[in-house]
């Protein structure tokens, strides 16, 4: 029998005495989730500090923010902020969402979803959404791939991508998302990639702060189904990518922003536009149908 | 805040879909998502114009999966909600269905049902929707389900649809049909006072000393706490523990929060299940039906007590749960059952399980579009004593 192995003796009350550090995030995660999901090199939880970094600045009553997700990856953030929070079904955050904001205006609602989520199986509530003008903010995290179920194509995935469903190449023209959301009547529009954090942080911030809805696309690598067949097999080399194509150009026609395989990635703010949101037309309505 | 025109107080020559949208506005709801669709339109038109008069939301949304979803997110921002519509928007929203099932999520989907199946007759009366508002949404559950018959019960019940969603924290389904949506008759509604509103269930505890979304009371229905009301709350439509955190790799979970959403209902069906007996005492035959179909039975059953045939009715109010004990009873007893529906034979599936062998049971269906005809259930009835 082999001897107990030997652990130096603490005690107890000393360890007390170390001062207890606490992540200034910690509030608002739910640490007895943790550890999360992503994998090494994901962009998510990048996304998801971002976020919660410009939260904690915004000045918001936390107690009134809600984030909404769907399914897949990106839809497993409303399950890790220690916020009042919705895990819905694939491609329908966005209508629960605007269930949630017209029945309790006081709320803030923040959609946080991806890709294949909110504008594939969701496009239709996405256009929907922007063109009432809901008052919510969308934050899209585009990875190009369906990665939960192991890296299909969809519909951001840029032509000529190797994915587990476009072997030979992708062959589909691709939704450019910030063209997506301005035509159908987004007042905010922004694109960053999560190597740019403080500016990603600010763009989310300014959503957040943004009567309307608001739409910030995040690009985010993911090294484990996406950047394998693209030779970008870690999220460092994904990031390098960023460095090396990523182009701020603010104000550039959203048309313009279109993603191509190995191409640039043109970020920035392209839309910031005041428009009466859908219950400021509801409540010029409300008003005629009670005189 | 009240303006005087929540409840419509007095006595109506109405629509029954008016009568449904009427209904909901007096027990409460002010919060209708909804895609038109024949012939549940005139419950969204009644809505969008009413709503904005009692302080409620009307919102049109792009299809009747939306619908789903914005009713369930309103009714998490603690709001009554409804929507209407009829059997191709019901298969829309079967999924999101499941997903106000799985949340706990108090609502109200109404189902105008037409002839189907695919667009069918979208104008016309049918009856085939009833198993798959058992079952349409993937998963094992317990649903409500209740079928009224005239303007009248369509009113009445479309209050107690949501009165029992508050009771047992679950979506229920009002499944009525063409001919009772759209039959404009007498409808009272009743003064204020006389309206019972069921309230939701409330947490105990104060934000913040440990409140647990699904830690259920004795009668298996956990408090429920809303956006924005300090409790930052997790819910999620995969399996999850009382915390309301997913907990997918542990079977004891599924199988804790499977038994609770059926039992439930299960353990309570007494309390759900409504049904209309007529003629029953020296019965040798019973027909069961719902809807319009019990309606149109009426007569036929008229005409054969007249030819002497001891015959009586059983008219289901509440379809699910299913009225089990009531079956088992009557099948001690009588000779044969009947079954007219307008589909190719549903609930009669439930009647033959009930009665178990014990006596035969006919079926007179109809494939949708019209109504049966005395004849055809008259014959049933003869034949059932033959």
């Amino acid at each position: 029998m082999s001897e107990p192995m030997r652990h130096m003796e603490t005690n107890s009350a000393e360890l007390g005495a170390v001062p207890q550090e606490r992540h200034p995030m910690d509030d608002l995660l739910r640490e007895e989730r943790l550890p999360h999901i992503w994998c090494s090199g994901c962009g998510i939880g990048t996304a998801l500090t971002c976020f919660i970094s410009a939260l904690l600045k915004s000045g918001l009553d936390l107690d009134k923010v809600v984030v909404v997700s769907g399914i897949g990856c990106t839809g497993r953030v409303a399950g890790y902020v220690q916020l009042d929070s919705f895990h819905t079904t694939h491609g329908r955050a966005i209508p629960f969402a605007t269930g949630l904001k017209l029945a309790n205006p006081e709320l803030k609602v923040v959609v946080f979803s991806g890709d294949g989520d909110l504008v594939t199986i969701g496009g239709n509530h996405f256009i929907h959404a922007a063109r009432r003008n809901i008052d919510m903010t969308v934050i899209c995290v585009n990875n190009f791939n369906y990665g939960m179920t192991g890296g299909q194509h969809g519909a951001t995935t840029p032509v000529g991508s190797i994915t587990t469903t476009t072997p030979y190449g992708n062959y589909e023209h691709p939704f450019n998302l910030p063209y997506l959301a301005a035509a159908s009547g987004a007042v905010y529009v922004a694109r960053w990639t999560v190597l740019h954090v403080r500016r990603l942080e600010r763009a989310i911030g300014e959503a957040l702060a943004k009567r309307g809805f608001s739409f910030v696309e995040v690009i985010s690598p993911c090294p484990t189904n996406f950047g394998r067949w693209h030779k970008q097999r870690t999220g460092l080399d994904t990031l390098k990518y960023y460095h090396t194509k990523g182009v701020i150009r603010h104000g550039a026609d959203p048309k313009s922003v279109d993603i191509e395989l190995g191409g640039e990635v043109v970020e920035g703010k392209f839309l910031d536009i005041e428009k009466p949101t859908f219950q400021d037309s509801c409540a010029v309505m409300v008003q005629k149908a009670l005189e | 805040m009240s303006n005087g025109q929540e409840i419509l107080t007095g006595s109506f020559f109405m629509q029954g879909d008016i009568a449904c949208a009427e209904g909901a506005i007096a027990v409460g709801c002010r919060f209708f998502a909804g895609y038109p669709i024949t012939p549940a339109t005139e419950i969204a038109q009644r809505m969008a114009e009413r709503m904005p008069r009692v302080g409620g939301i009307y919102i049109q949304m792009e299809d009747e999966l939306a619908s789903m979803n914005a009713v369930l997110g309103a009714s998490w921002a603690g709001v009554k909600a409804m929507t209407a519509t009829s059997g191709p928007g019901f298969s829309l929203m079967m999924e999101n269905l499941g997903l106000g099932i799985m949340t706990e999520t108090p609502c109200v989907v109404v189902n105008v049902q037409r002839g189907g199946p695919s667009t069918g007759l979208p104008t016309l009366v049918g009856q085939g929707d009833m198993m798959q508002a058992r079952w349409g949404s993937h998963g094992p559950y317990e649903i409500i389900a209740l079928t009224p018959n005239s303007p009248q019960e369509l009113f009445d019940l479309t209050i107690r649809a949501f009165n029992l969603s508050e009771r047992f924290r679950t979506p229920v389904l009002l499944m009525t049909d063409a001919e009772v949506g759209h039959m404009t008759e007498k409808v009272i509604i009743p003064p204020p006072k006389e309206v019972k509103i069921v309230p939701r269930r409330k947490p105990k505890v104060l934000p913040g000393d440990g409140y647990q979304p699904y830690v259920a009371d004795d009668d298996l229905v956990p408090p429920m706490a809303v956006a924005g009301e300090g409790y930052r709350i997790h819910v999620t439509g995969l399996t999850h523990d009382e915390r309301g955190y997913p907990s997918t790799g542990d079977d004891s979970a599924q199988w804790g929060l499977i038994q609770r959403l059926v039992n439930k209902i299960h353990l309570y069906k007494d309390e759900i299940i409504e049904v209309e007996e007529l003629d029953l005492e020296d019965a040798e035959v019973v027909v069961v039906s719902y809807g319009i179909a019990a309606r149109t039975a009426m007569w036929p059953i008229e005409l054969a007590r007249r030819e002497g045939i001891k015959v009586g009715m059983l008219r289901l109010i509440t379809v699910w749960p299913f009225a089990e004990e009531k079956i088992r009873d009557l099948a001690q007893r009588v000779r044969a059952f009947v079954v007219p529906e307008i589909n190719w034979g549903q609930m009669v599936l439930e009647v033959e399980r009930c009665v178990a062998g014990r006596a035969p049971v006919y079926l007179v269906p109809h494939p949708g579009g019209d109504i049966h005809k005395p004849e055809q259930v008259l014959a049933a009835i003869r034949r059932a004593v033959a």
